[in-house]
């Protein structure tokens, strides 16, 4: 792998670390702007994300669409005692996911204005995004945890200061359950480090190819650092059991914060099982399969339910958002290819769905001033084209065939089918579930004779209609189309597929796709084939770093 | 006590004099052969201690009152210059040809010890005086303008923290016992006094008694200790109980681990480990803020330097006896510091306990006793150094005249008033909880790093997980300055313009040094890391015999 990963290193711009720094230095500018010119605030701070969204897109355009390994990789070191290096690259699974930060952040920026204080509440945006960019690109296990770990810091004060109603408590929980999950995580990445000796004659690194690499990893330890990893990232996705600050976030939090919140920071727990998790400890990965199959479906089934129940509607999309991020780790854990590639689709378009539905609520929280379902009415009568956004956003989310939502969650179900079949047919009905929590709540809210208060509901403006637009756009055109996604994360996922076939020994799929038991020999002489092909690659890389350099 | 005898045979015989004495002496006056003294070695405590005594002396002969910040300004260039007076020493540890400019051409290279192996000069012990002397300095400029505040300015405070520090200075260097209990005395009396300094508050003075008492009684079991350890091995010299015990395997060690035992509660208390905390609240809470920055830092140091000389250096072979009592410590401080931190709702109380949390951790990074574990000590207590200053410094402030706001509520609305305060005490707060690109994160990573590396990884789950209960107690202070209110959304009340906090100019340069650092190693962790690596203690033995008892003269 090393070979095609520096193989497509630019020596031109270094795109990536442009992804970082462009909103760092947005942030730093906001935060030299004195406050007694508060429209500034938000001109950079749209500038910069727009900046940023265009050379995520670059970036897109520039990708590789056939090659699996690491591209635009920029590594420098950073902390040479400990081989610390500051080391990014993309590849098919990160890839969209970046292109998800740059998009999203502009988005938000555009659908909510702060109430108070804009310096503050703009610097920490952008501050956000670019911990989102570090943590979706880093390569090294430390970089990796430090962006990991940063982007609690804004969010914090996002929630903290510019949400609603019990704000602060809100914000201290979600900050307090991520950092319980990150301190075993720390301990688990330190462990590995000391553990691997993956570095120059045996020393520390926390470079996370050359600790793959290494495969020096016990059994035993592999399956407790898998752990210590897994509890942070399910607080983070959040799987179930370690899931209650969402709920308490989402409600409380500024719709952007939302946004970003569900948009993406979401991913990150799912993305770290996805590279860390599974890469990193393919043998644990297998063991804890069906352990963490349970858990997404538990979440997928439980937040469906939970989110029937709720009567507040930031509550309830909160509460979809577990049901749909357990789609993803049931994806991730399916251990094949339908299923991994279903599940960075479902992040990319629950990013997506979920981002509109909640600059919808934000809409409608402007004009309403409450998200309670009891008080809100027979919308559709005098906001038609919010009713007909609403729907179809609405739609997408509950995975309608024809829009983005559906593709991601078939391809899950479809590899956990193979895989895991009960597994599936339990989740299957989590998709019912979906339509079900959704259409009445959709059904109260918007049929029926608006009475009084609702009556005055205004339609959308200009404006909002045109930060719609793109979101709209993307929603039909992945569910309609999404090969062009499909074709540059397979070649990834397949890699990571290969690498825990190889790793696990009697690892495979009890099934085929066409349902025909599977042929041993045939996967015995494939797996031969591909250490063949490892153990040629093994050598090069001594070449492959002078290139690199 | 061969020090003092030695001191006074030299200046018996002849001033400062590198030589040791040999000439001729009138036969009427015994021969007294003192041992060599490297006084480039003793140079750093020396200017700190005649620093103090000449300022003391000079302040009582002027006649009129001294021009502004003169004691500071003082005190300030003494730190500095005992800090520069040792950088030789380390150019000489570490064997550097040329130092900038200057060529460095001492007699040997490496690690030394003098005064008759008194005083033992290695990486680490330069790193730490170093450091105690960088903490005397920031302090002083605390104080000049907290003392004028407060209407206290004399040169008292400041000629105690120089000798404080100068029996720091001596811990760190000690490669006696005897050496070590001088320093932790010398250290401590003047602390107990500058405790009790704040004469119009009687916290302050209930302060001093409280820690005086307590502190007197800790130095008594370390004292205890000795006395036990010299029993056992038959030296206080720490070169030569290590070369005692490579030597001889005692049948029965029950002395040797009582005193073990005794020293170890003698400094334990001085880092204020749990179950020996109970002190530090209440003395946080009375002492003048200035002096408890200084507490927090030098005293802390002093402290530590005196656990890693005695215990990773020279009872090594002992660990499995003493480094689970360490491990249990650690765990204690880690634990019950963050979680009783949580309840208070004094700020200054708040840090106290946030101390020991952070002194759990420090001894997490003892317990590894592995050269990573020094060195990941030396850039705990570093960073720590200028992370607590640097907030008991806006604590100072924010105390306003009195010295005595110091309630949660004090902070409300911090960032309306004082944008560039609340900022700093921000980074300060959250560098202390262990967030990323600041030196505290990665304080804590090598501590962590050490533990792991020494096998010890309940440990280091312990201390992060305990580390997240202790960022609750910062998000606290953070959630007062910038959120102000509670969770109804009020934020209170607009603070106005008169609230705005007057910052004396010396704070300022504190809080922007501070800062600085804390950032600047927070990205740039290798600076530090490196000389802490390179700042291993070392005990070796001086070429020169150890003292000999004064020949008896013969009478003819």
């Amino acid at each position: 792998m090393a070979v095609s990963v520096l193989a497509a290193e630019s020596a031109g711009f270094p795109i990536l670390p442009a992804l970082i720094f462009v909103p760092v230095l947005g942030a730093i500018i906001i935060a030299l702007i004195p406050r007694s010119r508060p429209e500034l605030h938000r001109q950079v701070a749209i500038v910069t994300g727009l900046l940023t969204f265009v050379f995520a897109v670059w970036m897109l355009v520039q990708f590789e669409t056939g090659d699996p390994g690491y591209q635009f990789v920029v590594s420098q070191t950073w902390v040479e005692s400990l081989d610390i290096k500051f080391f990014l690259g993309v590849d098919g699974i990160s890839l969209f996911l970046v292109v998800l930060t740059g998009f999203l952040f502009p988005i938000a920026l555009f659908a909510a204005k702060p109430d108070n204080d804009p310096k503050g509440y703009y610097a920490w945006l952008t501050l956000l995004m670019a911990g989102c960019m570090g943590a979706f690109m880093a390569l090294d296990l430390f970089l990796f945890f430090l962006m990991f770990e940063i982007t609690l810091v804004p969010l914090y004060m996002l929630i903290g200061k510019w949400g609603h109603g019990r704000r602060v408590y809100a914000a201290t929980k979600f900050l307090l359950y991520t950092m319980l999950g990150s301190a075993f995580m720390l301990v688990a990445i330190v462990s590995l480090a000391v553990l691997a000796k993956a570095g120059d004659g045996g020393a520390i690194s926390f470079d996370f190819t050359k600790i793959i690499a290494s495969d020096s990893l016990s059994q035993s330890a592999g399956r407790w650092l898998f752990l210590g990893m897994a509890i942070a990232f399910a607080v983070k996705v959040p799987a179930f059991p370690f899931h209650t600050w969402l709920p308490d976030a989402h409600t409380e939090a500024p719709t952007a914060g939302s946004i970003d919140l569900a948009g993406i920071l979401l991913k990150l727990g799912t993305y770290g099982f996805l590279r860390f998790g599974l890469e990193l400890f393919p043998e644990a990965a297998v063991w804890f399969a069906p352990v963490m199959l349970t858990i997404a479906t538990i979440g997928i089934i439980y937040g469906g339910i939970v989110a029937a129940m709720q009567k507040n509607l930031k509550r309830l999309v909160a509460y979809s958002s577990l049901a749909h991020m357990g789609f993803a780790l049931m994806g991730i854990f399916a251990l094949n290819v339908e299923g991994i590639e279903g599940s960075v689709l479902v992040m990319i378009n629950h990013g997506i769905s979920t981002g509109a539905l909640f600059i919808l609520l934000g809409f409608l929280y402007q004009r309403r001033h409450t998200y309670e379902i009891s008080s809100l009415k027979g919308i559709a009568k005098v906001a038609p084209v919010f009713a007909g956004l609403f729907t179809l956003v609405m739609l997408s989310s509950i995975g309608l065939p024809g829009l983005n939502g559906f593709v991601g969650e078939f391809l899950v179900l479809l590899g956990t089918f193979v895989s895991n079949r009960w597994w599936a047919v339990v989740a299957t009905s989590g998709v019912i579930i979906a339509a079900l929590y959704l259409l009445w709540a959709y059904q109260r809210v918007f049929n029926g004779e608006p009475d009084e208060e609702n009556a005055t509901f205004p339609d959308l403006k200009l404006s909002e209609r045109l930060v719609m637009v793109p979101l709209v756009i993307l929603i039909v055109f992945l569910g309609v189309y999404p090969k062009p996604v499909l074709d540059r994360i397979e070649p990834s996922v397949q890699r990571v597929v290969n690498r825990v076939e190889l790793q696990v020994e009697r690892y495979d799929q009890p099934v085929t796709q066409d349902g025909r038991e599977l042929d041993r020999s045939a996967i015995d002489a494939a797996a031969e084939k591909a250490r063949e092909a490892r153990d040629g690659e093994a050598k090069e890389p001594a070449v492959a770093t002078e290139v690199g350099r | 006590m061969n020090l003092l005898t030695s001191v006074f045979a030299q200046s018996g015989g002849q001033l400062i004099a590198p030589a040791p004495v040999s000439g001729e002496v009138s036969e009427a006056v015994a021969q007294v052969t003192g041992p060599a003294v490297d006084w480039w070695g003793l140079l750093p405590l020396i200017i700190l201690g005649a620093g103090a005594l000449l300022l003391l002396t000079v302040s009582s002969l002027l006649r009129k009152r001294a021009p502004t910040s003169f004691y500071a300004i003082w005190t300030v260039t003494v730190a500095s210059a005992a800090a520069i007076s040792a950088i030789p020493l380390w150019a000489r540890v570490q064997g550097w040809e040329t130092v900038l400019w200057w060529d460095n051409t001492p007699e040997s290279f490496g690690p030394f010890s003098t005064v008759g192996n008194m005083v033992g000069i290695d990486g680490f012990s330069v790193f730490l005086v170093i450091t105690i002397c960088l903490a005397v300095a920031l302090t002083a400029l605390v104080a000049d303008g907290y003392l004028r505040r407060e209407g206290l300015d004399g040169p008292s405070l400041y000629v105690l923290m120089m000798l404080s520090a100068a029996g720091g200075v001596m811990m760190a260097t000690a490669n006696d016992l005897i050496m070590v209990f001088l320093g932790l005395e010398t250290l401590s009396i003047a602390v107990y006094v500058l405790a009790a300094m704040h004469l119009k508050r009687a916290q302050s003075q209930e302060a001093g008694l409280k820690y005086f008492v307590l502190g007197s009684f800790s130095s008594s079991f370390f004292l205890y200790g000795i006395a036990m350890i010299y029993g056992a091995t038959g030296s206080t010299n720490l070169v030569a109980i290590k070369d005692f015990m490579s030597e001889v395997v005692p049948v029965q060690n029950g002395l040797l681990l009582l005193g073990l035992a005794f020293m170890l509660v003698g400094l334990a208390f001085k880092v204020s480990a749990v179950p020996f905390h109970a002190w530090s609240p209440d003395v946080y809470d009375g002492a003048p803020t200035p002096v408890v920055a200084f507490m927090a830092s030098g005293v802390k140091i002093a402290a530590f330097a005196g656990i890693v000389r005695i215990f990773v250096l020279t009872f090594d072979n002992y660990g499995s006896t003493w480094r689970p009592i360490v491990y249990a410590l650690a765990i204690l401080s880690m634990v019950v510091g963050a979680a009783l931190a949580i309840v208070q709702s004094d700020v200054k109380r708040m840090l106290a306990f946030s101390s020991i949390s952070h002194a759990g951790f420090i001894l997490m990074a003892v317990e590894a006793a592995s050269a990573e574990g020094n060195a990941a000590v030396l850039f705990y207590l570093a960073t720590y150094t200028f992370m607590v200053v640097g907030t008991f410094t806006i604590v100072t402030l924010v105390g306003r005249t009195g010295d005595n706001r110091h309630a949660l509520r004090d902070y409300r609305g911090l960032a309306r008033t004082s944008p560039a305060l609340a900022a700093a005490l921000t980074v300060f707060l959250f560098a202390q909880a262990g967030i990323p690109f600041t030196a505290g994160f990665f304080a804590k990573f090598y501590a962590v790093i050490a533990a792991v590396n020494a096998s010890a990884i309940p440990l280091a789950v312990i201390a992060m997980v305990s580390a997240v209960i202790a960022a609750f107690l910062y998000l606290r202070l953070v959630v007062m300055v910038f959120m102000a209110g509670g969770d109804d959304g009020n934020d209170g009340p607009v603070p106005k313009r008169t609230d705005r906090i007057a910052v004396p100019a010396g704070a300022g340069l504190v809080i922007g040094i501070c800062l600085v650092v804390t950032i600047g190693y927070g990205l740039f962790p290798d600076a530090l890391v490196a000389p802490a690596r390179e700042g291993q203690p070392a005990l070796v033995r001086s070429a020169e015999p150890a003292v000999a008892a004064p020949a008896i003269p013969t009478t003819p």
